[in-house]
């Protein structure tokens, strides 16, 4: 049963369906180990962004207060989509890479440690 | 066996309170902190209203103790005459 | 002749059981709607034992005497300026989350007694219930009153119920009162009456009160002190419902553990914010989060659960999460509102020297290895003029409305991603326990109110931060947020004391 409820059937509305966001959907971005930022972020961003726009545009507006930011050897960073190995491609679309609504992008810097060496 | 415990505002009533549960409870462990006592004892705890009446010097009701208390843990019992704390395991 | 005085038995049997009746042209499964869809089975509500055996007249009397006492504290309190006696004016930024997240959280346990006594078809329990519901009418209003005096010399009191159900953190505790109210009778019961009640206040009205009497603060003892004196009550409530329930019927056991695991895990991940407030927020010191949790759950919840064992009742779920989690939570709570200093209804700031040497000695194991860092960057950013604001806004948890700041327990620098699918969409979570919570009712949690999905979909005004935090929440931007140092309050404690 998918509720206990005294009505029979009961259905809750989908708060977050992506219909409920203005034409964007909403994309996560967290980079592992680097707790200067408490949590992942959260972007509404229309699903026809390239990802080239959401990594070079979007993420430094957050991301960049970072001191290691800066130092972000691209290439040689890991990707995660939802929880699976992901190469991003530049030039396509967020959503025609797979990349949709409530997806969760985690990227990994193995040799920048956090501040401090400290995962920070 | 479990701790019961008992925790009071630290005050005029409770401190006759607190005399009384360490005549009836030899065992029992008394803590000071900011203003609360907190007292424990190893799987039962009594309060007696015969000792604390005793102890003040007047009349008591044992369901006076509501209104110095701050926190019990353990099963309760009251009657009475007293009320007790006590864990069954 | 004086008139034979009852006993409490005798007394108790007289004004609790004898107030019932019989349905003699009612049909008494429409009197009481919703006691069977829970799955619940009662068998004989004349079992119901109150260990207190409070009646109508005696709870008038002691309620009116702890009234009498509180309010001339207050009178005294009020009269004498005592605000200018707290230990630092840091220390007021605790009441305003208290104000803001908890009082309003009494109000809707008020209700939530009120509707919840309505239903039971135990007399014992409707009076018990009753009682209850009034006691958590009292506590939010005397602590109204005891906060009304801070809110004439301190910013951020001002607009504390608008907030309860507006702002960003505060749909936290809202979210985890909604939904115990929304739930059957009996779950009601066991997620307020004997989770929170039981185990997981105490840790706020106790140690955290014992904090604030020696933080100076004698009006906020008070009442916290004269609400936990209901709260044994309550207490002894909440065993007493557990106990029943399990004795009524052997198909009780299994829904009582699945809702014990629900609300304990709910219970502390809540109880993140109370962990924050004792480690960072009383610049006098009683004992640490970590230390709190040992003797009050630790101890006092595991004495309970071995207790229960004889029914068939096991330590909730993820306890042993639970317990790794007590040397993080404060720290990465309080990480997070300084970070979001911009958009808290109250001020932050970065532990003393003194105070970050007090974290280390009490939390050997992490501090200086995750946390210290962290004030070590805050540091350098402020000396540099850039106090340091995150920008952007984060991912929530699904069921808790927490940011996702939770951190692998086996690799802490590591956050915590749990996610589930449920009719095509994707829902995220901080950990196992609010994952499994949502597979269990996904019909009740697709409707989460996500603060940080409400703003992305206009409804909170803005766009901008800015205008969502005074016109959404009301709050004095530039006044009640922003770092202690240099804000107003700060300012007028310095004039007060003639350090300006």
């Amino acid at each position: 049963m998918a509720v206990k409820a005294i009505t029979p059937d009961y259905k809750g509305e989908v708060l977050d369906k992506v219909e409920n966001f203005g034409g964007n959907q909403v994309v996560y971005v967290g980079w592992d180990h680097h707790l200067m930022f408490c949590a992942p972020f959260a972007f509404p961003l229309p699903p026809e962004m390239p990802f080239e726009a959401l990594r070079t545009q979007v993420m430094p507006e957050t991301f960049s207060l970072h001191p290691e930011f800066a130092e972000i050897d691209w290439d040689q960073v890991s990707w995660k989509l939802d929880g699976e190995d992901f190469v991003p491609q530049a030039d396509v679309a967020l959503k025609d890479q797979g990349i949709g609504h409530k997806s969760v992008l985690r990227f990994n810097t193995p040799d920048l440690k956090g501040y401090q060496g400290a995962g920070v | 066996m479990s701790k019961v415990y008992i925790a009071l505002q630290d005050n005029d009533e409770s401190r006759y309170i607190v005399e009384a549960i360490e005549e009836d409870n030899p065992e029992v462990t008394v803590i000071h902190m900011p203003a609360m006592i907190r007292i424990e004892n190893e799987g039962r705890l009594t309060v007696n209203r015969e000792t604390v009446e005793e102890k003040m010097g007047r009349d008591w009701d044992v369901q006076e103790l509501h209104v110095n208390l701050i926190t019990l843990g353990g099963n309760v019992e009251e009657d009475d005459d007293s009320l007790s704390l006590h864990w069954n395991e | 002749m004086a008139a034979k005085k009852l006993n409490i038995k005798d007394k108790y049997r007289l004004l609790t059981r004898d107030l019932d009746w019989e349905y003699s042209y009612a049909d008494r499964k429409e009197a009481f709607p919703y006691e069977d869809f829970e799955g619940i089975k009662i068998t004989d509500w004349s079992k119901w034992e109150d260990p207190f055996r409070l009646t109508m007249d005696t709870y008038w009397k002691y309620q009116a005497e702890k009234e009498k006492k509180l309010y001339a504290i207050f009178d005294a309190f009020a009269q004498n300026n005592a605000h200018m006696n707290v230990s630092d004016p840091r220390y007021v930024n605790a009441i305003k989350i208290f104000l803001t997240g908890v009082s309003p959280l009494e109000y809707q346990a008020y209700q939530g007694f009120a509707h919840t006594g309505r239903q039971f078809g135990g007399v014992g329990a409707r009076v018990a219930c009753q009682m209850q519901s009034l006691d958590e009418l009292r506590h939010v209003q005397t602590q109204i009153h005891a906060m009304s005096h801070f809110n004439k010399f301190f910013d951020g009191f001002q607009e504390y119920s608008h907030m309860h159900d507006r702002v960003w953190y505060l749909s936290v505790p809202k979210s985890f009162f909604n939904d115990a109210r929304t739930a059957g009778p009996f779950e009601f019961m066991i997620a307020i009456g004997f989770s929170f009640e039981y185990v997981l206040t105490n840790l706020l009205f106790v140690p955290f009160m014992s904090g604030a009497a020696h933080n100076g603060d004698m009006a906020t003892v008070t009442f916290g002190f004269s609400a936990q004196s209901d709260e044994a009550r309550h207490m002894t409530l909440g065993l007493e419902v557990i106990k029943f329930l399990l004795e009524q019927h052997e198909d009780n056991v299994e829904i009582v553990q699945k809702w014990i695991d629900k609300w304990f895990w709910r219970g502390s991940r809540l109880l993140t914010i109370v962990a924050m407030m004792m480690d960072y927020m009383l610049p006098n010191k009683v004992m640490s989060w970590k230390e709190a949790w040992e003797v009050y759950f630790e101890e006092a919840g595991g004495a309970l659960f071995k207790d229960l064992a004889r029914y068939g009742i096991r330590m909730p779920k993820y306890s042993e999460i639970i317990e790794k989690e007590k040397e993080h939570i404060s720290h990465q709570a309080w990480w997070t509102f300084y970070t979001h200093g911009h958009a808290a209804g109250f001020h932050t700031w970065i532990p003393t020297d003194e105070e970050l040497d007090w974290l280390s000695e009490k939390y050997p194991e992490t501090f200086d290895k995750y946390y210290r860092p962290r004030w070590e960057l805050a540091k350098e950013m402020e000396a540099k003029g850039e106090r340091f604001y995150t920008k952007g806004l984060p991912q929530l948890c699904t069921t808790c409305q927490i940011p996702m700041l939770f951190t692998e327990m086996d690799d802490p620098t590591q956050t915590s991603y749990r996610d589930t699918t449920y009719n095509g969409e994707r829902y995220h979570f901080c950990s196992d326990g609010c994952k499994d919570i949502f597979e269990d009712e996904p019909e009740k949690f697709v409707q989460s109110w996500l603060p940080v999905h409400q703003i992305f979909q206009g409804n909170c005004g803005g766009p901008d931060v800015g205008d969502i935090l005074s016109d959404f929440y009301h709050m004095n931007v530039g006044t009640d947020n922003m770092d202690m140092k240099g804000s107003p309050d700060e300012l007028r404690w310095k004039q007060w004391k003639g350090v300006a």
